[in-house]
């Protein structure tokens, strides 16, 4: 490979690089073959690289792996420093395969400024890389916050009716969070005698007061992304007018990035005000997954419909990560992970419904399976992860998760169980609705079956599903000794007086 | 005692400029040529950054009895404010052309007024502070009112004028109480003078009421930033693009002389009149932006909001905070080039391209002048990977060290309300779709480059800012007294 840089590197300016060279290229919509092919080019390329992450990985360690140390701002001791663990390493492989996804399935779907939409998107999975690589504080807040800018013009630009409104509202949501993220950052910078490196946070021991005041900045940054219970209003907003790619990236990537921060900053920089707080997190946790459960329920936009779901099944991911078992954290991972290649599809899968009918609506749908046959078994595969059938990836996380808190309180785990019963009803009650009996009227009727394209991009997703869903032992393998690694962490008090 | 001729040399920058801006005044009654005195103006200001590069000694030297004094600090901003100068200078002649104000008189002033901050810059002494003080807001007043016709523009004019007199003798009341107390004009004795004692704390506090005041005026800090928004909205683009760069330089200059050189014994008692104006600055800057629908008041609010953040690194009386005040204000005259060039440049004759409406669907005619655009908004929003980012995360940082996390929250919550609007802007740029009346784009491609340049400045500074901070940082320390 080439000398001096990493992958890590790679996986980050191989996409950003690509997308600036698709700016440059195209500015013609008339002629947007080019741009697409460059695009694809770049986001497999950007796939490439980040495999020997996964190959050459060491499962032994909970070092960092496949570090990278530049100096970057000396004069404030902030460093280009990248690695990752067991628990980020998946996250990268995820993010760069989405990208790919979100470039075929953008491509005759997007019509207007297609060089734009592409670079877009390719920018902003180099960006995302970085966030789960970067191991300086403001590296990686820098990725952090900059990752919103695509998105926000992803939203803008190409969404639906009220698309200003909803992406002004992800914008300023996010940044929230973001921003008192950044005093916790600046502080712990003091905290820790002059050094942004997260890594060496985590060993530095903080008072009741001072965690408690970290705890509260990083909840909001992390909270909002997730997003949890009660700051989780912005993402139905975002879904339902983001274009399909754009609600691809942000239930499959950006929303795992506030779980990701949880593991990386609060539970082992801030243990103490966590295991304090605990109580708080379950509790919005519990909300999300029951009363969103039932909000879900009663959705007529299809898209709306998901976005709650995501928002239940990452209140299942805070849930397992509050129990401080390795059963529970691995639970939460593995529901991460799947839930990215879950909602991807899903959201797929209402985008070439709705690139066909232009609705989203169920009541516009009925019948379908008589149309589109192949579509509907695909639907049916992904329906049944997302409501957690035994087989399929969802089902995995969900277990884990559920089994884990039996151990810890059996009431939390009949709440949370709760969930597998209204995913079920939710996403299967819409599913009836959408693809089974009569045909519902002459739109649905004249309905084409899926093409190629979109069969590919289906179909590549159902393997993953029934992958993980059938042998998840090597994505758990991969997390083991980090997790261990994470929970010593936790269970240390870095509490001074 | 130094000989007068060395005296000479250490002031070559300020003195070649004044041989340039008289030149420049006197060309056109012997030459018709427009261009003269255009390129003229550009090549004495090349050449005052130039002596300036070429006369640093990097240590602090006094001259003219401690009028005068030449330390890093202030070649750093003396340079930052030559090349300024240049930059306005090439967006603003397309627009100048068209409306046929690029004449000797015109650009006479601006030099004029960059002689001004020179002077400001490397003031030591009461007496210059306030001769460069005058000579750069006497060219401004002029500069402003230049569009005789504009009825707006001779508002604006006024206003200042008035208010500038007013904070001129707010200041001059200031100093002379400290004269009093003190007995001295120079700035190094008064801080001996207050480092051993006073007779009256009251004299004192009150003596730096009325500095502070006039300071904040200056500055455009709330809460005496009334003249801001008039005079940003009503002078004409290409003056308001002057007015909203280079002088913040001066002002920080001025900020760091007062406050630093001279009073930095009495650091307590102006540090909490820096706390409220800063407060006051961010919110009323911030909140009134909102509701703006002409992109020159909005960014007078925004540029309010900026100095209330500029106070807040000077507030802390620390070296991290003047550096990353200092960092601040010359990220903020990059920021500020960029986004009052852009106005300047989209204007076309007759019509100015200063509703925010204009900017409608900017992405589907010219997407480069959009990127740029959106990078000077979102660097100003203060996001990364732009330079705005480091300014406010240097200020932050400088707060947090000095123990005022209140004040750091209370600011970065600001700067979240303050990014609504400056993601309208990118809004309007790239979700709406171009209405009927779009500026034509003027056929300037000296200015279309230096724009380019400029957004490109901005990105580069924001993924490697290191040298940048290095330059502010090392530049405060060996000029700290």
């Amino acid at each position: 490979m080439l000398d001096g840089i990493g992958f890590l590197s790679l996986t980050i300016w191989v996409p950003i690089v690509a997308g600036l060279l698709v700016l440059a290229t195209g500015s013609d919509d008339r002629n947007a073959d080019g741009p697409r092919t460059l695009a694809l080019i770049g986001a497999v390329l950007g796939f490439l690289v980040a495999v020997p992450l996964w190959t050459g990985f060491d499962v032994t360690t909970s070092a960092m792996q496949f570090q990278e140390l530049a100096p970057w701002i000396p004069a404030f001791n902030i460093w280009y420093h990248l690695g990752v663990d067991g628990i980020s390493m998946p996250f990268i492989l995820l993010n760069s395969f989405t990208t790919i996804l979100v470039v075929i399935a953008g491509w005759k779907v997007i019509k207007s400024r297609v060089a734009q939409y592409m670079a877009a998107f390719l920018i902003q999975s180099g960006l995302i890389n970085g966030v789960f690589a970067g191991l300086d504080g403001i590296l990686f807040y820098v990725f952090f916050e900059a990752m919103l800018i695509p998105l926000y013009l992803i939203i803008g630009m190409w969404g639906g009716p009220n698309r200003v409104y909803a992406a002004i509202k992800f914008f300023l949501y996010t940044l929230l969070g973001s921003l008192l993220m950044l005093i916790a950052l600046i502080y712990l910078f003091f905290a820790s005698g002059g050094s942004f490196e997260i890594l060496e946070w985590q060993r530095v021991g903080l008072t009741m007061a001072a965690q408690l005041f970290l705890f509260v900045a990083f909840f909001f940054a992390f909270a909002v992304k997730v997003p949890m219970w009660p700051v989780h209003t912005w993402l139905p907003d975002a879904h339902v007018e983001a274009p399909t790619g754009g609600s691809v990236v942000l239930a499959a990537i950006t929303l795992k990035v506030g779980a990701y921060g949880f593991l990386r900053f609060t539970l082992p920089i801030v243990p103490d005000a966590t295991h304090q707080l605990t109580w708080l997190i379950v509790a919005f946790s519990l909300i999300a997954v029951v009363y969103i459960g039932l909000v879900a329920l009663v959705q007529s936009d299809m898209k709306k419909l998901i976005a709650y779901s995501s928002i239940a099944h990452m209140g299942f991911v805070t849930l397992g990560f509050m129990l401080f078992s390795a059963l529970g954290i691995e639970g939460g991972l593995v529901q991460m992970i799947s839930h990215g290649f879950v909602s991807a599809a899903l959201f797929l899968c209402i985008g070439v419904m709705y690139d066909r009918v232009h609705s989203r609506q169920i009541a516009d749908y009925g019948g379908v399976v008589n149309t589109m046959p192949k579509f509907a078994a695909l639907f049916m595969l992904f329906a049944m992860a997302n409501s957690g059938l035994p087989g399929t990836s969802g089902f995995v996380g969900e277990f884990m998760v559920v089994l884990g808190a039996v151990k810890v309180n059996f009431w939390w785990a009949a709440a949370a169980a709760l969930t597998l019963i209204f995913g079920a009803g939710y996403t299967l009650w819409m599913y009836k609705r959408v693809i089974f009996g009569k045909i519902a009227n002459d739109h649905v009727a004249a309905l084409k079956d899926i093409d190629g394209r979109e069969f590919l991009v289906l179909g590549l997703l159902a393997v993953a599903v029934l992958a993980m869903g059938l042998y998840p032992l090597p994505v758990t393998n991969v997390m083991h000794v980090s997790v261990n690694n994470l929970l010593e962490h936790v269970a240390h008090s870095k509490l001074i007086p | 005692m130094t000989p007068p001729s060395s005296d000479f040399v250490t002031a070559l920058p300020e003195l070649s400029l004044l041989a340039v801006a008289s030149v420049v005044l006197l060309v056109e009654a012997y030459n018709q040529s427009k261009a003269a005195a255009y390129l003229l103006t550009l090549f004495g200001l090349l050449l005052t950054g130039g002596l300036v590069v070429l006369t640093g000694s990097g240590v602090p030297t006094l001259a003219f009895n401690g009028l005068y004094v030449d330390d890093p600090m202030g070649e750093v901003l003396k340079l930052m404010t030559c090349l300024a100068a240049i930059v306005a200078v090439i967006y603003s002649r397309q627009f100048l052309d068209d409306r046929k104000m690029l004449s000797g008189d015109y650009l006479g002033l601006l030099l004029f007024a960059v002689l001004g901050m020179l002077v400001m810059i490397s003031a030591d002494h009461f007496l210059s502070l306030y001769l460069g003080l005058e000579l750069l807001s006497l060219a401004l007043y002029a500069m402003v009112a230049m569009e005789r016709n504009s009825v707006r523009a001779s508002e604006a004019a006024m206003k200042y004028f008035v208010l500038g007199a007013l904070a001129s003798g707010l200041l001059l009341y200031g100093m002379s109480l400290l004269y009093g107390l003190t007995g001295s004009l120079d700035l190094v004795n008064i801080s001996n003078a207050l480092h051993t004692g006073v007779k009256s704390e009251v004299v004192l506090v009150f003596g730096l009421v009325f500095i502070v005041a006039g300071l904040g005026f200056k500055l455009g800090a709330a809460p005496f930033h009334m003249w801001a928004p008039d005079v940003y909205h009503g002078a004409p683009a290409a003056v308001t693009l002057f007015v909203g760069s280079a002088p913040k330089l001066a002002a920080f200059a001025f900020a760091m002389r007062l406050l630093e050189n001279g009073l930095q014994p009495a650091h307590d008692d102006w540090q909490q009149m820096l706390a409220v104006m800063a407060v006051a600055s961010l919110a009323i800057g911030n909140l009134a932006a909102i509701m703006q629908t002409n992109i020159k008041r909005m960014l007078a609010y925004s540029t309010i909001s900026h100095m209330g953040f500029l106070l807040l690194g000077m507030m802390t009386g620390s070296l991290a905070g003047y550096s990353s005040a200092m960092f601040y204000a010359v990220t903020y005259v990059l920021m500020s080039l960029g986004g009052f060039g852009m106005v300047t440049y989209l204007s076309r004759a007759g019509v100015e391209a200063e509703n925010l409406d204009d900017f409608r669907g900017l992405n589907a005619r010219h997407p480069w002048l959009a990127a740029v655009m959106a990078m000077v908004m979102l660097s100003m929003a203060g996001l990364p990977p732009f330079v705005g980012f480091y300014a406010k995360l240097l200020v932050l940082q400088a707060l947090i060290g000095a123990g005022w996390i209140v004040l750091a929250v209370t600011a970065v919550i600001f700067s979240l309300i303050g990014a609504f609007y400056y993601l309208r802007v990118v809004k309007l740029m790239y979700f709406d779709e171009p209405g009927v009346e779009v500026c034509p784009v003027s056929h300037a491609g000296d200015a279309a480059i230096l724009l380019a340049v400029n957004g490109v400045a901005i990105l580069v500074l924001g993924i490697l800012p290191q040298s940048l901070m290095t330059v502010c940082a090392l530049s405060v320390q060996m000029s700290l007294r």
